[in-house]
């Protein structure tokens, strides 16, 4: 299709805006999006401290011997403990903040 | 005796030896080839396609192999034949180009650019948006330059289009519009790319001052899963309702995103991002190399097609460079403007740029998931400035 300089500057300049317009839409609908769904995320965990309060009462177990944090360990040092969660991570290919290790116990 | 001189002589006439002389812009192209072979491995740009691209490349032009014909293409080009010649009659490379022609290939890889891609910094800050597409200026100007020179206007999307710096998204254009233009504006695109750390940086201290350079931006916001899963979803509802003709590319690339952050598809993402990639990869380089024809490549328009890339990266540069400049001042001095080069795509290499750039201003700059946001946003911003052009001259 042979086009002239000057159908080419149109051409240029209808689709660079169609380019922009396209993008700032979707800058709209990104802000609309997250603003919806914040809404959603900050409602719900509003509801749920009145469901969590009970549990709060319940007396906790008392915590093992050499439990370091949430986890409990039961014959195991604080350094094995860490090398097997590092590997356990590694091995899921997941971050080691995004997993919950609740006890480690070594097998006699 | 004269039995096994008669055997000797036809093996010789047979053989690619004899028929390499009859033409010496294929000894031009093996040559050629070779400088592509060496600056994929040794230099590394872009070695995963530039290997496969120059491979293809010294295949196609080593005499009697019959791996690609032009003349097959041209049949499909002027629908005098079909895709079942070419799997009659066609080589190796020739069955393989079907992918390309047929826009399989870039959209593949356009799935696994998705699934390696975490839009949150775009989200966290759609504001990028407005840099990824000012950084499409140069495809337009490009496309301008190109008409000035004499393509006809399919040509010069084509040509246009290497300013988006998004390799896939060209072969994708080009195969559409000027399939014989391909291997001219594969090769200009992903030399450009693998040059942008070149490129980029004087065009950046031109246009930006020392003062704008050391700005540091503020911490983006967190993106939530849900945020990130609904994007996808989002994105290729609007795009392709607006752009039908960006379907395949932008249906691909955000399908991959959503197998990547839905959670429930690691396997697929993993395939997307990995062997998937890795094997498309293969097929594209290798077809999109056979189009180098001697008696095509060796054309003056080649020489045009890579000066017209250059110029196209520039101005995408300096498109991005000046709209953040403007948001820079617009909003007090809070946007680096050096974020802007990184709309043109080619990710994660222009988004690195910006980083190395600011860092040299200020050392205690990061600015590079700031400019991660521009950069995603130039993926699709060209598939917009494509899907445009594939409208208008398709």
């Amino acid at each position: 299709m042979e086009i002239t300089i000057l159908q080419a500057i149109g051409y240029s300049i209808l689709g660079f805006a169609i380019v922009f317009a396209a993008l700032i839409i979707l800058w709209g609908i990104i802000a609309i999006t997250a603003k919806v769904l914040g809404a959603v995320v900050t409602k719900k965990p509003a509801e749920a401290p009145a469901a969590a309060a009970p549990a709060a009462a319940a007396p906790s177990a008392p915590p093992a011997p050499g439990s370091a944090g949430e986890v409990k360990l039961f014959d195991v040092p604080d350094k094995q403990a860490a090398m097997l969660m590092a590997i356990v991570a590694d091995k899921m290919q997941k971050p080691l903040n995004e997993l919950r290790f609740k006890s480690i116990k070594e097998v006699k | 005796m004269s039995e096994i001189k008669d055997i000797l002589l036809n093996l010789w006439t047979d053989s690619g030896f004899s028929l390499l002389g009859q033409d010496w812009r294929q000894i031009v192209m093996i040559a050629i080839a070779c400088v592509l072979l060496y600056l994929g491995i040794v230099k590394k740009f872009e070695p995963l396609l530039l290997v496969g691209i120059a491979f293809g490349a010294l295949l196609t032009n080593l005499p009697g192999g019959g791996m690609y014909h032009p003349e097959l293409w041209d049949g499909i080009i002027a629908h005098t034949s079909g895709y079942g010649d070419v799997l009659l009659n066609g080589g190796l490379l020739d069955i393989m180009y079907i992918g390309v022609k047929a826009g399989v290939y870039p959209s593949l890889i356009f799935m696994g650019v998705g699934a390696m891609t975490d839009f949150g910094p775009l989200m966290a800050n759609p504001k990028s948006l407005l840099l990824g597409s000012a950084a499409q200026l140069g495809v337009y100007m490009a496309f301008i330059l190109a008409v000035l020179l004499g393509f006809t206007g399919n040509e010069a999307a084509s040509i246009g289009i290497i300013g988006g710096a998004d390799g896939p998204t060209a072969i994708f254009l080009t195969s559409k519009l000027a399939p014989h233009l391909l291997g001219a504006i594969a090769i200009a695109a992903y030399s450009y790319m693998a040059l942008i750390p070149l490129i980029q940086p004087p065009i950046m201290r031109l246009l930006t001052t020392e003062k704008e350079r050391k700005i540091k931006m503020e911490q983006l916001r967190p993106v939530s899963k849900a945020e990130k899963i609904v994007f996808p979803i989002v994105v290729t509802i609007f795009v392709i309702l607006l752009l039908p003709s960006t379907a395949p590319l932008i249906g691909c690339l955000m399908l991959g995103n959503l197998f990547r952050e839905c959670g429930v598809t690691d396997r697929l993402s993993d395939t997307a991002q990995n062997a998937l990639m890795n094997i498309v990869t293969i097929f594209l380089s290798l077809s999109v190399g056979a189009t180098t024809v001697a008696d095509r490549f060796l054309a003056p328009e080649t020489i045009k097609v890579i000066i017209l890339g250059l110029t196209a990266f520039a101005f995408s540069t300096a498109g991005g460079l000046i709209l953040g400049k403007i948001m820079c001042a617009a909003t007090g001095g809070k946007i680096n403007p050096l974020i802007g080069s990184a709309g043109v795509s080619a990710v994660p290499m222009a988004a690195r740029v910006s980083q190395v750039e600011g860092q040299k201003a200020n050392p205690s700059n990061f600015l590079l998931m700031h400019a991660m946001g521009p950069n995603v946003a130039g993926v699709i911003g060209s598939a917009v400035a494509a899907g445009f052009l594939l409208a208008v001259f398709g």
